[in-house]
This record gives structure tokens, sequence and C-alpha cells, in this order.
């Protein structure tokens, strides 16, 4: 009999989903691309723990993850800046780490940043649909988020084990500056809108999820009039909707959208983006 | 290359279509033709560019979603020189949607255009539509080609809840609600056909570039 490895949901905090590198090649079907909000987080999770990039890990939203182990496994968390313990006792993120047999791992409410990535040696073995095993919340494709006893099986580890102990990795800033390239429809704006967004020291608001961030500061407002045909968005577009005020679009975006999208957030500092927490500032910066 | 400062004014092709950068791995291809996107939408994916991950298309706009690493300039000159396919000439799939048109703002859209519920049904069901682009909800095509008499905008007060098959109509657009979500679109009609199945290969039933005849059920 072939024994299935196993790790037991105990509390998910306030939302925690399984990700992986999303689902690329649906958009024209009106399914958007999904995947780990903050790729580099979930990229290095893995790398820790010896899986391969794609392999599905689990998602935090500002901490509250509480598991428990029915096997030994070892795993890795990253991204946001969380308390974490294993058995009680505190560990080190960014680090391979092992989690035995009847063990509980407690995720904090980070100190900074907003998502967390737990990896697991073996990748978490849920089922796909399209092709990953991505929790896409806006469309409702992919796995539901975790609950309180949900079993989430672990596949069988490809690679290497891994060499490393640490991986150096900077805490999340508290007033991160994002680098933007002009977008597709700066044109719709007039010679004031691109210093305003740069400029600015915007704040986050309460209204960010994985779809996007909407941000908080003076209104951006384009000087063309009427309505702009559905264009498709990407992730890191800052676009500007009726309220003036600009949102930056996350792995969960819309597969096409109908206001201008002034700036695009360099795919290096998507993560950076995906970690904003409501009430923090962010500034931008010219590529 | 687009400097920070500057701002970046788009290449003009031959066939009528601005190419704008869309950060690092896009290109946001606007086509100026009326209706012309389904042509270099088949375009481009019969030609499979180099370098090109996905190609997304939208009401006026297609956007290349290019591999990290790709050369853009290259991609942008390669699009440029694409020709585009003619549509009617290699007609997609022809898909009957049978309705049920007892939908709860058919009279309003009876105010609205002047028609009676027959005339609106007859408009509906008279002409073969084309898929232009899907989004909104997996599965949901925005369908062309609809009779300017036919033609309305959205409910001043979007539906929380519109249900899953209802027909509606949006500006000069038709379309089907694959699932239960919010909706602003004038509901006329209802179908019993899925649009969209995640056990179907592909799973959406409605394609750009497909062909739909609405049907008395």
């Amino acid at each position: 009999m072939i024994e299935t490895r196993v790790i037991e949901v105990l509390a998910p905090g306030p939302l925690a989903t399984v990700q992986d590198l999303g689902r690329p090649g649906w958009a024209r079907l009106g399914v958007g691309r999904s995947g780990a909000a903050d790729l580099a987080g979930h990229r290095l999770a893995n790398r820790l723990v010896g899986n391969a990039e794609d392999a599905a890990t689990i998602e935090t939203t500002f901490g509250g993850l509480r598991l428990r182990s029915h096997a030994d496994l070892l795993v890795a968390l990253t991204g946001a800046s969380s308390p974490l313990s294993i058995a009680g006792q505190p560990q080190a993120l960014n680090a391979p780490l092992r989690l035995g047999l009847g063990d509980d791992l407690v995720v904090g409410v980070p100190k900074r940043g907003l998502r967390g990535y737990l990896a697991v040696r073996g990748g978490l073995a849920v089922e796909p649909v399209l092709g990953s095993r991505s929790t896409d919340l806006l469309s409702g494709i992919g796995p539901a988020p975790l609950r309180a006893g949900d079993r989430l099986p672990v596949g069988s580890a490809a690679g290497s084990v891994p060499v490393v102990d640490l991986a150096p990795v900077p805490e999340p800033e508290v007033e991160p500056v994002l680098c933007v390239l002009p977008g597709p429809r700066r044109d719709w704006f007039d010679d004031r809108a691109w210093p305003a967004l740069l400029d600015t020291t915007w704040s986050v608001t309460q209204d960010t999820n994985r779809v996007g961030v909407r941000l908080d500061g003076p209104a951006l407002v384009p000087n063309v009039d009427g309505s702009l045909p559905s264009e498709p968005l990407v992730p890191g577009a800052v676009q500007v909707p009726l309220s003036a005020r600009p949102l930056i679009f996350l792995a969960d975006h819309p597969v096409t959208g109908g206001y201008p999208v002034l700036a695009v957030v360099s795919r290096a500092d998507l993560g950076a983006a995906a970690q904003l927490r409501p009430g923090q500032r962010v500034r931008f910066r010219p590529a | 290359m687009i400097s920070g400062s500057g701002r970046p004014g788009p290449a003009r092709s031959r066939d009528h279509r601005e190419i704008r950068p869309y950060g690092e791995d896009g290109l946001l291809v606007e086509v100026l033709e009326p209706d012309g996107v389904l042509g270099l939408y088949a375009a481009l994916a019969a030609a499979s560019i180099d370098g090109v991950e996905e190609v997304i298309p939208a009401a006026c706009t297609v956007l290349l979603r290019l591999r990290p690493g790709a050369d853009s300039d290259r991609v942008a000159r390669e699009v440029g020189s694409l020709p585009s396919l003619d549509p009617d000439r290699q007609p997609g799939e022809l898909v009957e949607i049978p309705v049920t048109y007892d939908g709860p703002d058919l009279d309003d859209v009876a105010v609205l255009t002047k028609l009676s519920v027959e005339q609106i049904v007859a408009l509906h069901t008279g002409r073969e539509l084309t898929v232009a682009f899907c989004g909104f909800a997996p599965g949901f095509a925005y369908l062309s080609g609809l009779p300017k008499d036919l033609q309305v905008s959205r409910r001043d007060e979007p539906r929380t809840r519109v249900p899953a098959g209802s027909v509606g109509l949006a500006g000069d657009r038709t379309g089907v609600y694959p699932r239960e979500s919010p909706g602003g679109w004038q509901l006329i009609g209802r179908t019993d056909v899925v649009l969209w199945d995640l056990e179907r290969d592909p799973p959406a039933l409605l394609r750009p570039g497909l062909r739909v005849r609405f049907t008395v059920a």
C-alpha cells in the first residue's frame, strides 16, 4: 500500500490559497493567469526545499496559518516577515526546516509584508485545473481557499536535497518605491499625470486583494472623453478608473478592462507590489 | 526604446495598426480598421511568431504576451508586416443557441428600441453573429454583429445576481452569462446551453472567431 503523505490545515488565517506559476494560455477564453502574487517568494520557497519552481505552495495572507503534519516533511516559508514556529519552537524564514510527523507549524501575523509562501518538499499535490493548481479568486477556477480540516496531499519529491541553510533575503520595505514603465494609454492623460504618479506618496487602501491594490492620493484625470473599449490587462498594470485613483493589478486581474492604463510596474517589482498592505505608503519611480 | 520621461509614440504599420509596449513582456496592437481584430488574431494564431507566449484579443486591440527575454522590437516588426487574414474567407464553426425569450428586461428593451417583442426576437435570431472576444468571466463571449435597431445601453442599476444562461444586450454586443454573476446587461432571454464546462476540451463553447446563431427554443 502506498502511503499518502498529508498535511492538515488547522486554521487558514484570513486567507490561504494554493498557488503555483499560474495557467497561461487561457485568457482568450476569459480565464486569467493567476498564480502566486509574489512569484519571487514562491520560487524561492520551492528552491529552498529542492522543488521545481512550478510546484504548488501555500500563499498566506496576513499570517494566521496553522498546519499539522502527518508525515516527515521538509518545508520553507518565504515572503512576508512573519514569526514562524514548529512544534512550539521559533524558526527562521527563508530556510529549509524539518517538519516532523505530528508537528504543528504556526505562521504569525507579519511585521512587514502581506503574503507568505510555504513550500513543502514534493509540492502540494492537489488536483490541477487547466494545467495549474492556482486558486483564481476572480474567475473562481482552481482549488477552493483553504479551510480548517482540509487535508492536503504532498507529492513525491523530485530534484536533489538542497544544501543551503538560509537564503539572504531583504525584508519587504516599509515604504517601497516601485519601478514603472509608461503604460499603453499614457496618452489618455495630460502632461501632469505622469509626474503626479511619480511625485506622490500614495497610500494603500483597504481595498486590496489578489485582484489588485487600490491606492489613495491626488486625482489623475484622463483628458479623453468617453470610455475605452475593453482591452487586455497584465499584472502590474496601473489603471485609472472613474475614481481617478490608481489601482495596481496583481495575479487575479480581470482579463480585460475598460479604463486607461497609465503605467506598468516592472516585472522585478511586482512581488513588492503584492506585499503592500492596507495603510502602507508606496511611491513609483521611472524605469 | 522608450525613456521614462519621453512620450512614446506608437509605431504605425501598413495594415492600420498601432503597436505600443505594454510592460516588459507585452505588446498591445491597436487595430484601427473596424472589425479588424479577428483578422489580425487569426493571422497571429497561424503565424506563431517566435517569442510570443500568448495572443489575447479584445474589442479593438490584441495583446501579445512575450516570453521573458524575447526581443520585443523584432516581434513588433514581424507583427507590423503580418497581413491580416480575412475571417469571411475562413469562417469559424457555427454554434446554434436556442433561447427562451422571456427575460426580465424585454419590456424595457421594447420601449428603448420602439420595437415589439416579436420584432426583437426576429432581429436577435435573424442573423449570424461572431465571437469578438472573451472576458468578464470564464467563457463569457462578447458577440458582434448585432443589428443597430437592437442596440441599447446597459441597465442604470446593474443586478447583483444574473442567473447562468441569461441572454443579454449592451451597446453593440450581445452575450450569454456562463454562470451566475453580477451584471448590467439588459436581459432578454435564457438558454439551457452550457457555455463553460471544465470537463469539456476546450471548456468554452464560444471562442473568438466562431459564428453564433440564436434560435427560438
